[in-house]
């Protein structure tokens, strides 16, 4: 006893058996959050991209729902597993440009949602396209302390030119998270930067908002 | 109709264009569609016109043939076609002096036409020689040639002056365009389309599924695709990207 020290002594009192649950439930903590906690340990990028990305194919593959087609079970699975991953903020300010410094903060958040949404069912259908092919994960090419990143992955097809995914990743306080996915040199972000810009022009940051309620919505596309 | 003549017209349209370009850049619009893209109205209606007729004839085949043809067949289809597009790949890396794709593309052709059943089997795929992707519009890029004006074909899909003219050398680039016997290379012409609109579907839907204005998403991601190919992956950021 006398080698505690005394900011230690305080703890002794609560008795073995409550030590014992607490840690109990905390080893149980442990494993829900573990996800969470390896992103923000400092997992390095190419190796979350490859686990996140294993983990969601592996779901679809063995999930019973989403081989009969359940659209929304795809979704529920790249909401929960995929999401967290992506900084959707900055993708919508990205593809924005002037528009966003322009918006309110209300403006901002309405804009930013409707564009999560789309973007989850965009790669919710893409997901469930390309399920079948085989993905490779090429070598990460960036310096140890780099707080900017492409993780480049390869979807290989027989008979086809392998596709090139890359992830463009940025060092947050909660882990690496993506800002644009690249298919085949088609930048997410750029692409989206053509179209709102345009929406902009003609209704505004609203009209932008507007037209990506609709489309989200499922009404049908001009 | 040769390629001078495709160059200098586009010379011509480039220079007009730069005024309209600069107008708008002082108007302050976003310049980037106008300057690939000049024939857009004429595009657009060609696009609509594309809806109803590939949507309505082409598509379904296409779809019905992903469907309901055993997915063996499809991959073996896939890969001989795979197998010809490598075989015109080939002539395109010699033609921009890449002779390390050569040499990719031709191990390729010879693993997949002598143990390959003639191509049906992609094993030089399998055996990790990635399949090339050069084409005579890619070699007429490397050569200098402008892009040329964005075009949208019915039935055919999205291409430039340069791409499409490619596209029609290519013809007669690849074997079957000297198969003597008609019908057989008019099948080979007819299944060959059908594989390449059946290889478009996924892609098609995701960028329906995307896209606020699909004409201008499938043209935003076909040039820029293209402009990747160009530069073997590697494409410098292009000027207008703020």
């Amino acid at each position: 006893m006398s080698l505690l020290r005394p900011s230690m002594c305080r703890f002794v009192p609560i008795g073995a058996w409550r030590a014992f649950a607490i840690a109990i439930v905390g080893f149980a903590l442990a494993a829900f959050v573990q996800p969470l906690a390896h992103a923000a340990a400092g997992e390095a990028p190419d190796v979350l991209v490859k686990r996140v990305t294993e983990e969601v194919l592996g779901l679809i593959k063995s999930d019973a729902k989403i081989q009969a087609g359940d659209q929304a079970r795809i979704r529920d699975v790249i909401e929960s597993k995929l999401t967290p991953y992506f900084d959707f903020d900055r993708m919508t300010a990205l593809a924005a440009g002037r528009g966003w410094r322009n918006a309110t903060p209300e403006q901002k958040k309405m804009l930013a949602d409707q564009f999560k949404t789309l973007l989850v069912r965009t790669y919710s259908g893409a997901l469930n396209q390309y399920r079948d092919q085989k993905i490779a994960y090429l070598p990460l090419r960036a310096d140890a302390g780099a707080t900017d990143v492409t993780v480049r992955t390869q979807v290989q097809r027989p008979g086809q030119a392998p596709v090139q995914i890359d992830y463009s990743m940025e060092k947050t306080s909660d882990g690496w998270k993506a800002y644009d996915v690249v298919v085949g040199g088609v930048s997410l972000v750029t692409n989206y930067r053509e179209e709102f810009t345009a929406e902009i022009q003609r209704g505004g940051i609203d009209g932008l908002i507007k037209a990506l309620e609709a489309k989200n919505s499922g009404a049908p596309a001009k | 109709m040769n390629g001078r003549c495709l160059a200098a017209c586009s010379r011509l349209a480039t220079d007009k264009l730069a005024v309209l370009l600069l107008v708008a850049t002082l108007a302050g619009c976003a310049a980037a569609p106008a300057r690939d893209d000049p024939f857009e109205p004429m595009n657009r209606a060609s696009y609509k016109v594309n809806e109803v007729v590939d949507g309505h004839f082409v598509k379904p085949i296409a779809q019905a043939y992903v469907n309901y043809t055993p997915k063996p067949i499809q991959t073996a289809v896939a890969s001989f076609f795979g197998n010809i597009h490598d075989f015109v790949s080939i002539i395109n890396d010699f033609l921009q002096g890449k002779l390390d794709k050569a040499g990719n593309d031709m191990g390729r052709v010879i693993l997949n036409t002598g143990f390959g059943l003639g191509g049906l089997i992609d094993i030089a795929s399998e055996a990790g020689i990635p399949k090339g992707n050069e084409d005579f519009g890619l070699t007429l890029g490397a050569w200098g040639f402008p892009q040329g004006p964005y075009l949208f074909i019915p039935i055919w899909g999205p291409t430039t002056v340069r791409d499409g003219t490619g596209s029609l050398v290519e013809l007669y680039m690849g074997p079957v365009g000297y198969i003597p016997d008609v019908p057989l290379r008019n099948t080979l012409y007819g299944i060959g389309a059908l594989n390449a609109r059946a290889q478009a579907l996924s892609a098609e839907s995701v960028a329906l599924s995307a896209a606020l204005d699909p004409y201008a998403f499938i043209r935003r991601a076909y040039l820029q695709h293209r402009r990747y190919l160009l530069y073997d992956g590697k494409p410098p950021p292009e000027k207008d990207s703020q």
